[in-house]
């Protein structure tokens, strides 16, 4: 296996820890159920309102992993990969994976502040070439403060 | 809904009720609009060709997605999905449609899992679970591993 880790430049080594601009958005409910639409889940905890609200939730709830609407959730993994692209990461882009770690549920109004780290990043020769595998920590907290939701994504990035 | 399922129900081994999903072009397209990832990569055919995949492919997320319905179909509203993870280790490639509403013939994706583990923590009923969406031929291309909390028929009598 010619798959030795190199070690990364001191521009890249520079963004462990670095901490991205927090973005505030609030979970819609048409999102919502546009999203589970979109999976094919029939859930009607994420699509009648109704059923939702009589529920011991009370609102439209989030499929796990969803956060809301995406027009500036985008913002919070596109932060950290410009950031790596300009320290000379790789532009060519691959979700790798994901970890959740759910601590409270979210749901429809919830306004979530969510930030972004880059916590580890690792060079390796692959079948792609000079692959970089980056992993950052999104934290999720709602209005009342509480940590709701931390993912953990993988970039492969070649 | 499906009927609860309690933390004396599982046994290890336990296989958990599997969930058939059919990715389409027209899916890919849906879930691009509701998640908000327009990366070209999963509709225009030159650019997932030049990035070295061959064809668009299903999104990681949209499969991850998937294993999030599969246990929380699974572990019905009683229960709490406390950690879920994935790693998108093999490309998965849509059926095209060959009409507005049909997909054209080919295969089906399975997302399956088993229960590895059961255990008591913090007065919580724990449940660890190795999860996977197969391909048509079989082969795991996400595996991953998902953590719940189920009630018990003994907690809820006291």
């Amino acid at each position: 296996m010619a798959e030795e880790p190199s070690t990364i430049s001191e521009k890249l080594q520079k963004l462990i820890g670095v901490r991205s601009e927090p973005v505030i958005f609030k979970v819609e409910e048409g999102a919502i159920q546009r999203y589970a639409e979109a999976i094919g889940d029939r859930n009607p905890l994420y699509n009648d309102i109704d059923y939702a609200k009589k529920s011991k939730f009370g609102r439209l709830m989030c499929p796990p992993g969803f956060t809301g609407w995406p027009v500036k959730h985008r913002r919070i993994t596109e932060g950290p990969v410009e950031l790596l692209v300009k320290a000379g990461a790789p532009a060519r882009l691959l979700d790798g994976g994901v970890e959740f770690e759910f601590f409270e549920p979210i749901g429809a109004g919830e306004i979530l502040v969510a930030s972004t780290t880059i916590t580890n990043i690792t060079e390796k020769q692959t079948r792609l070439g000079r692959t970089l595998f980056t992993t950052i920590e999104i934290d999720y907290v709602n209005q009342n403060g509480s940590l709701a939701l931390k993912a953990k994504q993988t970039f492969i990035m070649f | 809904m499906a009927k609860q399922l309690y933390y004396e129900d599982v046994e290890v081994g336990m296989e958990i009720t599997p969930l058939a999903k059919v990715a389409t072009t027209r899916m890919l397209v849906q879930w691009a609009g509701a998640s908000g990832d327009f990366n070209p990569l999963h509709y225009d055919e030159e650019f997932a060709k030049n990035i070295g995949v061959g064809a668009p492919i299903v999104h990681g997320a949209l499969k991850r997605a998937w294993l999030g319905q599969l246990m929380i179909d699974w572990i019905g509203e009683e229960g709490v999905l406390k950690r879920l993870s994935c790693q998108y280790r093999a490309m998965d490639y849509p059926r095209k449609m060959k009409t507005m509403t049909e997909p054209q013939p080919g295969e089906t994706w399975w997302c399956k899992g088993k229960v590895v583990k059961k255990y008591e923590e913090n007065g919580e009923f724990l449940v660890e679970c190795q999860i996977w969406v197969e391909n048509g031929k079989g082969e795991i291309t996400t595996p991953g591993s998902a953590l719940v909390s189920l009630p018990s028929k003994h907690a809820s009598k006291s």
